[in-house]
């Protein structure tokens, strides 16, 4: 990631904390040759660390998993940091997450450690410029492909070079982080092998709390509860999506998420939608969930009105507020 | 049958169990789909018996793509028709180096078999496979159907590191191993071909017929191949 002898604009990482990897909106049409999708886990936050700097809904962002993350601006930059609250300092004085952020060259952007979620997002203006693997910069560390890993110590992070920060820095309007103050709900959309489920088992799943495991990663969370009595034998492994909540013979759910393997042969009672993977990826281990039954028109209209929002809102002067077009 | 399978996808089942006939069918459909140029697809993810069409949610709702690819289903070839295409499919011929120190299960297998090592190579070089799905690893194909009489159960503990090229069998699966990964499956022998890389992306599709052929040590050195 480092170009020599060229002018250097972005961050440099100084301390990556547990894990951080560059996201986007994940790849597109790669998923037949085996590759995983990618992606951000949670697209509201990710979403609104790019709208803070008026970016490209695909502007890539750093996914910081427990926060612990350091890092230097290069160059004169402006930044966002969204997702799970921790204590933020610029050259050790505080600053405030869900904010558009000024940062000189030189100085030293520290994010603590997550509280009470799991994932922070760190944006840029314009985007992270880093290396792309099949028309994305998400990064799949399980795939091992050469240099698609999480940051290390050192990395650089190019982005865009940027002038003098612009009117009033924007603050985000409290919608944008609520969902994550509330009990986590589930929505989920029946399919797949919904039908050779059980009644008092699809009852289960919607009537009873599950906890996040500690064997929680971005190819899915494991989730323990009570069991499924009598959960349906393997199938024959067929396509699945990142939201699927596949089932395995000792009856303890598995949601997948967004590096999951393309085809599997567990048996899945439906699907999570896109917006509420987000808000079980935030989940700590321990922490308890719940689903709750919807439709695919439901999800997709509540997915459509969170795009067009982002697109079709702008900033108020004071950037205290958005307004449609 | 389509049905939704989430927020993005539409699932199209073409039967409930594994059979030689259905890879050609779903290629076929996917050309099909391909053919049309949709710009709400995203991506098209075959496997054994299904078909997982993959969209953009914000431009088509769930009922319009449903809508959209009904009609191709009804134009599903007949099972002659799609025999004939299956001739035509594509025939991909993957060399393979037997042998103890690249196939460490090869002489169990044969053990357990009642069989001589020789045999079980040319049961596993007589047939030729179909591509049924690409997944696992990126460019991992599963294959079949093998020869009952080499069929074999995964290993009880699955290996932590299986190498690049590695040849292997699953009860009645056969596959090579792209990259070096974890696996569980009986370990015949080795592959020099290049079956993923980042520019080319799998070399095996669903749908492909694959057929084995054995080559000595210095083949397989010569073809690029690793000890």
């Amino acid at each position: 990631m480092k170009g020599p002898g060229a002018i250097r604009h972005g961050l440099r990482v100084i301390n990556p904390g547990i894990k951080a990897t560059i996201q986007d909106l994940g790849r597109k049409g790669i998923r037949h040759h085996g590759l995983a999708r990618g992606g951000v886990l949670d697209l509201r936050s990710a979403a609104w660390a790019n709208k803070l700097l008026d970016n490209d809904r695909n502007a890539a962002c750093v996914e910081i998993v427990l926060g612990g993350f350091r890092a230097e601006a290069l160059s004169a930059c402006e930044v966002s940091i969204t997702g799970a609250r921790a204590d933020v300092t610029v050259n050790g004085k505080p600053v405030e997450m869900w904010q558009s952020l000024f940062l000189a060259p030189g100085d030293e952007l520290a994010i603590g450690h997550a509280r009470h979620h799991r994932l922070i997002y760190l944006a840029i203006r314009g985007g992270f410029e880093t290396k792309e693997w099949f028309g994305s910069r998400s990064v799949v560390e399980r795939e091992g492909l050469e240099g698609c890993g999480p940051l290390q110590p050192e990395d650089e992070l190019p982005a865009d070079s940027f002038d003098a920060p612009q009117g009033a820095p924007r603050i985000a309007p409290p919608q944008a982080w609520q969902w994550l103050e509330c009990p986590p709900v589930l929505g989920l959309i029946p399919g797949y092998q919904f039908n050779q489920f059980q009644p008092a088992d699809l009852r289960r799943l919607v009537t009873t709390e599950y906890a996040v495991s500690d064997e929680s990663d971005r190819m899915g969370y494991r989730l323990a509860g009570t069991p499924m009595a009598d959960p349906p034998p393997g199938i024959v492994s067929e396509g699945i999506v990142p939201g699927a909540i596949q089932v395995p013979g000792d009856g303890q759910p598995i949601a997948l998420l967004a590096d999951c393997q393309t085809i599997g042969g567990y048996p899945k009672p439906g699907v999570i939608t896109s917006l509420d993977c987000g808000l079980l990826a935030q989940q700590l281990p321990g922490a308890r969930v719940r689903f709750e039954w919807t439709d695919v028109l439901s999800a997709q209209n509540q997915r459509r009105l969170f795009e067009r929002h982002y697109h079709q809102t702008v900033w108020s002067e004071d950037g205290r507020s958005l307004h449609w077009r | 049958m389509i049905e939704a399978a989430g927020e993005d996808a539409l699932l199209i089942r073409f039967g409930d169990a594994i059979d030689s006939a259905l890879p050609a069918q779903i290629a076929d459909l996917c050309q099909r789909i391909e053919a049309l140029e949709l710009p709400w697809l995203v991506d098209l993810v075959p496997s054994y018996t299904t078909l997982l069409v993959i969209y953009d949610p914000i431009t088509i709702n769930v009922l319009d793509a449903k809508a959209r690819l009904h009609p191709l289903l009804s134009e599903t070839p007949s099972a002659d028709q799609t025999k004939a295409e299956a001739a035509d499919s594509r025939l991909i011929e993957l060399p393979v180096y037997y042998s103890e120190e690249t196939g460490p299960d090869l002489a169990w297998i044969a053990e357990q078999k009642g069989l001589s090592v020789q045999q079980v190579i040319d049961r596993h070089t007589a047939d030729t496979y179909q591509v049924y799905a690409i997944g696992f690893a990126p460019g991992f194909g599963f294959m079949g159907q093998v020869d009952p009489t080499i069929a074999c159960p995964r290993k009880d503990t699955p290996r932590t590191k299986v190498p690049a090229g590695s040849v292997g069998i699953a009860n009645q699966q056969t596959a090579v191993y792209p990259k070096p990964s974890p696996g569980g499956w009986q370990l015949i022998g080795r592959c020099p071909t290049v079956l993923f890389d980042e520019e080319n992306l799998s070399l095996l599709k669903a749908g492909d017929r694959v057929r084995f052929v054995s080559i000595s040590r210095e083949e397989y050195l010569a073809q690029g191949g690793q000890l």
